[in-house]
């Protein structure tokens, strides 16, 4: 009983590193914009389909098609966001959801049409499959690496925006864009750099999430509701909010379908309504 | 005079301007310009009796022409919240699933009268709506959409897990529905069917029509274009923006109850996310915010999807997708806001109308 509530801890962790991961981009870039981004898991998708079809048709190895799917995320985006999201940043709430919607609705038929909507496989290298057992608990090694990437990423992300000049800029561009502007912040720049990063995080987080989830043409879709409830419980432009949500949601997802299997998401929901009904700017916002 | 600058978008100032062209008398007070609104247009009475049509022209198409009927109440009803009051809803389908499996278990259980379970699904459409809103008025922006998107997805997965009751992912079988008014039964050709969605949809978009050109439905305008000078000039912001959530949550119940009775099964795709999205994209297609955009939008976007049935329901999305963002960069206000637009603007008018030579001020 205890080491399989460890053992689900465990994986409810990972699995919440994979949505932070995912989410923590566009929680700062809606922190600063207020732009609502629907298409950010279209961003991971691209990374995913990124690592499956260099390692497949062309034999690269997992690892050195991370950074690629990071790449390929960030300028992905920043096409999307210099042709059509930045004529919508004045835009009401609706119209920025019914543009990016329209952009997950492509990829995902696009998505479909190049690659089936079977679940693309993936061969990890050796050294990342199996387990271990650590006093009774069984570790996967692959979700070690995945939790260990997640907290170098969560570190950089803090040290960076704490520590350097650019981060400055934009953690004032989030706590209030006119004043930052108006102090001569080139905050329409920063937007682009962080946007950009946010989604090659995303991209990051899509090729990590293969072993995981899978991978198929719904993955923007199905996964953007979680991406939703981690920022939206976590608060618009917060990291650390974005993290502690992340963890929340992994665990609780994770520990309702392994003790709870026929309510599935239910739970899940719930607590996310309920949430948002007690503190509606998130468990960390301000705003 | 001067305060219609204030509430009114400038669309409804170019409205105005109209009319004032078009009868050649200056406008009064907000009393004369709903009198003038109010007034039933020729090409409104031209587009009902098209409605007719398919009973003549396209027999074969009635079962289509009687989903769309439902539909485009839907439509409507989103349109209530989201063009006039400006909620946006990712989540309609909630109340739309509600009425249908309200109105599928009343049959299932007994009593198949079509008339009282329309009416039992909408009062408890609507009953779950009222109380939906005293959250949804409190909320806005990101924590709007993500709640209406929570809340639809809960009532999916609660409506799964319940399968005792609503038969799950099998759906809902045995609904057996009585004559309408025990005279006319549900057939195969969908005659009745078309018929009796015809019928509920025009009554319940009189009721929207007198609803918009009311005070009330100026105050909800109002709200939607500026919350906080509404609040300052002291109108209940709170209770209206309650009331029409309520009343459109019963109207999108009705809706899924005639589906249920027209169809009479149910199944979870009633309150699938697809179905949310599907509305949204017809009304915003359509034109929100227009009492006639979701039923246009919902008729082109059956229509297509009918002819274009035959291609991978995976590859559906993608000219819908490319539609969205086309609608959002170049046509805001949808297709029936771009006819608007057209007929608007100085060319057409001086096209339609004869051209009066310009009196020289000096004799």
């Amino acid at each position: 009983m205890i080491t399989s509530a460890f053992g689900v801890l465990f994986d409810g962790f990972a699995y919440g590193m994979l949505l932070f991961l995912l989410s923590v981009g566009l929680s700062v870039t809606l922190g600063m914009m207020n732009f609502v981004n629907l298409a950010h898991c279209t961003f991971g998708m691209i990374g995913g389909y990124v690592t499956v079809t260099l390692m497949n048709n062309l034999g690269w190895p997992f690892l050195a098609t991370l950074p690629l799917a990071f790449a390929a995320a960030a300028i992905a985006s920043v096409a999307f966001e210099r042709t059509m999201f930045r004529r919508l940043y004045r835009a009401s709430d609706l119209d920025q959801c019914l543009l990016t919607i329209g952009l997950v609705f492509v990829s995902v038929a696009a998505a479909a049409w190049f690659y089936g909507t079977i679940q693309q496989p993936v061969n990890l290298p050796s050294y990342l499959r199996g387990s271990f057992t650590l006093v009774g608990v069984t570790l996967g090694v692959y979700r070690l690496f995945l939790i260990g990437m997640s907290l170098v990423v969560l570190l950089a992300l803090v040290l960076a925006l704490e520590y350097t000049r650019f981060g400055m800029q934009v953690r004032a561009a989030v706590d209030n864009q006119r004043m930052a502007r108006g102090l001569g912040i080139n905050v329409d720049g920063a937007f682009a750099i962080t946007f950009a990063l946010g989604s090659g995080l995303a991209g990051l987080g899509g090729a990590l999430a293969i072993d995981i989830v899978g991978l198929d043409p719904s993955f923007a879709l199905a996964y953007l509701v979680y991406v939703l409830i981690v920022v939206s419980v976590g608060g618009l432009g917060s990291i650390g909010g974005s993290f502690a949500a992340a963890t929340l949601l992994g665990i609780s997802d994770t520990a309702g379908k392994y003790y709870f299997p026929q309510i599935g998401s239910f739970l899940i929901y719930l607590v996310m309504v309920g949430l948002l009904l007690w503190r509606p700017t998130g468990l960390f916002g301000r705003r | 005079m001067f305060w219609r600058g204030y509430w009114f978008g400038a669309e409804t100032m170019r409205h105005s301007r109209a009319a004032m062209r078009g009868t050649g008398e200056t406008v009064g007070g907000p009393h004369d310009y709903l009198q003038a609104q109010i007034r039933w247009r020729n090409i409104e009475i031209a587009f009902w009796l098209a409605t007719l049509a398919p009973f003549i022209l396209t027999p074969n198409y009635l079962v289509l022409a009687s989903q769309i009927a439902i539909t485009a109440l839907f439509a409507l009803s989103l349109d209530l919240i989201l063009g006039y009051a400006g909620i946006v809803s990712l989540g309609h389908a909630a109340f739309f699933g509600f009425g249908a499996y309200t109105a599928g278990l009343i049959a299932k259980y007994g009593w198949g009268e079509p008339l009282s379970g329309l009416l039992a699904a909408g009062l408890a459409a609507g009953l779950l709506g009222y109380l939906m809103s005293f959250i949804i008025a409190r909320v806005r922006h990101l924590a709007l959409i993500m709640i209406t998107l929570g809340f639809g997805l809960l009532l999916l997965e609660a409506a799964n897990s319940a399968s005792w009751l609503t038969g799950g992912a099998d759906g809902l079988q045995g609904v057996r529905m009585w004559p309408l008014f025990g005279l006319f039964t549900f057939d195969l050709w969908g005659t009745t069917s078309y018929w009796y969605s015809l019928v509920v949809l025009f009554l319940l978009f009189i009721v929207s029509r007198r609803l918009i050109h009311s005070p009330f439905g100026l105050s909800l305008r109002g709200i939607r274009d500026n919350i906080i000078r509404m609040r300052a000039i002291g109108a209940e912001s709170l209770a209206h923006l309650q009331q029409v959530y309520t009343i459109s949550a019963a109207m999108a119940g009705v809706a899924g109850g005639l589906l249920t009775q027209t169809t009479e099964t149910v199944s979870l795709g009633v309150l699938d996310f697809q179905r949310s999205a599907d509305v949204l994209v017809m009304l915003i297609l359509g034109g929100a915010g227009r009492l006639y955009g979701g039923l246009i939008g919902a008729i082109i976007f059956m229509v297509a999807r009918d002819q274009f049935s035959g291609i991978n329901p995976q590859y559906w999305y993608f000219p819908i997708g490319i539609l969205l963002v086309t609608v959002v960069l170049f046509l805001p206000n949808g297709i029936l806001g771009g006819l608007a637009q057209i007929a608007a603007s100085e060319r057409w008018q001086r096209w339609i109308r004869p051209r009066v030579p310009r009196r020289s001020l000096l004799p």
